[in-house]
């Protein structure tokens, strides 16, 4: 029997893989050949999706991006046997795309079937947890700190050290959070791998409970995200099962179990105190630091929230050891990053590589310049609180550091690709409007800023004393960054001011003129 | 997740208040069982938010803020098929907000509106984790991406009645 693997990420769902994969099975049927379909996680070439890989003696060899319409043609040329088509790719290992890539957190992503244990064991599955019930607690914090991993959500605020301050912590009971609010436009890697790899979050998350004494977790999930919410509670339950999680994890007499819970469409819950007062049962209104999360976090318990990737990076660091993972990258932003190349761009999709790479190298030579055909005018990075870069910037090393002397940030590594039609002034509008969108209002200058933001913009646009309403505008996102209770209302500005100091002709009143 | 009104109930407090039971063991149950009755009746009516303020012993106010507060709540059914689009950068970077102007327009609607024979809501997404094949959607549990006028409305039309 010939194995098939067609992924069920959800992009791959969106272009059509369930459609693809029917039509694979029913023309196996009809030609009487005997085939498995093994349904997969993406191997986060987006663009080449539906991307049907099959096994055959050389490794697996994949055809992609397929229509169902494709699917005959490509049994007549001997997909079975990795025979020659036109959408072939050849050894799906070779490709470019993911031959330049370092693949730590999504090692078995799009390789394996999600919820197979087996399939989980085979590629160094639950090693990392078994050596931290062995190394127990404190060394187990201290290969996480010498991994120098830093929270992967945006704030790249040193994991082992959060673990160690929650450790420390005096309580009856502890948490363990997983923050899977992944909201920021242009990205989508904690879908990825909570749909192609969701054991290795939760092992990640086990190993967090080990490491600080928690017996319970929580996956705080975005309910945009219904592929993975799914995926993710089909797993627990197979891993509970098997005893990788319950009352005696692995056999060590430790407990630890988890459950997930689905947010209800706010951004503001992605910040790590909202999302605790969510899951309380709460409005998700920003809480007010300290006491810290790591002291008093959910239900008031010391509680470790890390970011999915974050967590998921834990199982490799503990497997391979920190100083492995530290080998990676450069400056203080060590390890890899799973960069998330978006929006108007040819080859979209996951890259994940040591940090280091500048900007112009993930756009143009891996993305690929735009789809449109157009040049690229400006880069969003770290979602919609980031700024956007114009080509002059291209050079700017993809690193935490690099990125903030920049007044830029890397956040959760998306990148959205802009070509030369779009109007920064527009932009810069949304950035305030889903400011007052998602405010959760707890604060001033985030509440009522992010209107008199939009409103300010729309003046400026109209052509009405837009010198003295850029100053003010100025100043507003200056009252914004430095008066927010959160990276919110902290954050929104970026997005304005560097709309207006790298694009000052979008903002200019014959343009708006022009676009009116 | 929006449930649609094809495959919700009526209103019954006799099973809001079984739902509203099944999850009292939660810790934190309040999202459990907002999603619970959303998933049931397809909107969370305002006779659950004293029975709920009673079982879990809040106020009224403190249940009504938070059904308030996240967007996900509907206080009200929606048409019998929800179309989301999603308005996220990465999608306005390849034309979805043209895309929804000129749908919306088309079927004479406006964000959050339903059309009259009760058949479509259309409401507008922040980021479906689709970035890499912007624009995107999802209409009721479909997901869609690479998005034009065409397939969308293709996309609708197959799913109307």
């Amino acid at each position: 029997m010939t194995r098939l693997f067609i992924p069920k990420d959800a992009a791959a769902l969106a272009l059509g893989a369930e459609k693809v994969a029917a039509k694979v099975l029913a023309e196996a049927q009809a030609r009487g050949v005997d085939v498995e379909i093994v349904r997969t996680g993406s191997r986060g070439m987006l663009f080449l999706e539906p991307l049907i890989e099959v096994e055959t003696a050389e490794g697996r060899v994949g055809y992609g991006p397929v229509k169902a319409s494709d699917v005959s043609s490509l049994f007549d040329a001997g997909l079975l046997n990795g025979g020659a088509h036109a959408l072939g790719i050849g050894r799906v290992e070779d490709h470019p795309y993911l031959k330049r890539q370092t693949r730590l957190t999504f090692a078995r992503c799009g390789i394996v079937d999600p919820v197979s244990l087996a399939d989980y064991a085979a590629l160094d599955g639950w090693k990392g947890l078994a050596r931290a019930i062995e190394i127990g607690p404190a060394a187990t914090i201290a290969e996480v700190t010498a991994s120098g991993l830093r929270g992967r959500g945006g704030a790249g605020f040193p994991t082992g050290i959060k673990w160690k301050t929650v450790s420390e912590a005096p309580a009856d009971r502890r948490y363990i959070v997983c923050n899977a609010d992944e909201g920021d436009s242009g990205t989508f890697a904690d879908r990825m791998i909570i749909e192609g790899d969701p054991f290795a979050l939760i092992e990640g998350m086990a190993i967090a409970g080990v490491a600080v004494g928690a017996t319970r977790g929580y996956v705080y999930c975005r309910s945009e995200y219904p592929h993975a919410i799914k995926t993710f509670n089909e797993a627990i339950a197979v891993a509970r099962a098997a005893g990788y999680l319950g009352p005696n994890i692995l056999g060590s007499g430790l407990a630890f179990d988890l459950e997930m819970r689905t947010g209800a469409g706010a951004y503001v819950c992605g910040e790590e105190t909202a999302l605790l007062d969510s899951l309380e049962g709460k409005r998700g209104i920003v809480r007010a630091k300290p006491p810290l999360p790591a002291h008093k976090g959910l239900f008031g318990r010391p509680t470790v929230i890390n970011n999915v990737l974050s967590l998921v990076a834990v199982p490799h660091i503990l497997a391979k050891g920190g100083e492995f993972y530290a080998s990676f990258g450069m400056g203080r932003s060590r390890g890899t990053m799973p960069i998330q190349i978006a929006g108007n761009v040819r080859f979209g999709g996951l890259f994940e590589t040591a940090f280091g790479l500048s900007l112009g190298e993930i756009v143009e030579d891996i993305g690929g310049g735009t789809r449109s055909g157009r040049p690229i005018r400006a880069v969003q990075c770290g979602g919609p609180l980031g700024a956007y870069l114009p080509v002059s910037q291209f050079d700017t090393p993809f690193d935490y550091e690099a990125f903030s002397k920049k007044d830029a940030l890397i956040g959760h590594g998306g990148v959205v690709v802009f070509d030369d039609t779009v109007d920064m002034a527009q932009m810069a509008r949304f950035a305030m409007e889903f400011c007052a969108i998602e405010s959760c209002g707890k604060c001033t200058p985030c509440r009522i800023g992010s209107t008199r933001g939009v409103e300010t913009v729309d003046r400026i646009r109209a052509g009405v004393k837009v010198e003295e309403n850029i100053a003010l505008l100025e100043d507003l996102c200056n009252t914004m960054k430095f008066g927010s209770l959160c990276a919110l209302g902290g954050f929104a500005p970026y997005p304005v001011t560097s709309a207006l100091r790298h694009f000052p002709e979008d903002f200019a009143p014959r343009h708006a003129i022009a676009a009116e | 997740m929006g449930g649609t009104m094809s495959g919700a109930s009526n209103w019954n407090a006799e099973r809001a208040a079984q739902i509203i039971n099944e999850h009292l063991g939660l810790e934190g149950p309040m999202l459990p069982i907002l999603h619970a009755l959303q998933d049931e009746f397809g909107y969370v009516s305002a006779d659950a938010v004293p029975m709920i303020a009673k079982a879990l012993n809040l106020s009224r106010a403190e249940v009504h803020g938070v059904t308030s507060f996240y967007h996900d709540f509907r206080h009200e059914p929606a048409g019998r098929h929800v179309l989301k689009l999603c308005r996220g950068e990465s999608c306005q970077s390849m034309g979805s907000e043209e895309l929804a102007r000129k749908f919306l327009a088309g079927r004479g609607l406006e964000w959050g509106g339903t059309t009259a024979d009760g058949d479509l809501t259309v409401e507008a997404i922040y980021c479906l984790g689709l970035c890499a094949c912007s624009p995107a959607a999802m209409l009721d549990d479909e997901l869609i991406g690479r998005l034009d006028a065409e397939t969308l409305a293709e996309a609708v039309d197959t799913v109307s009645i």
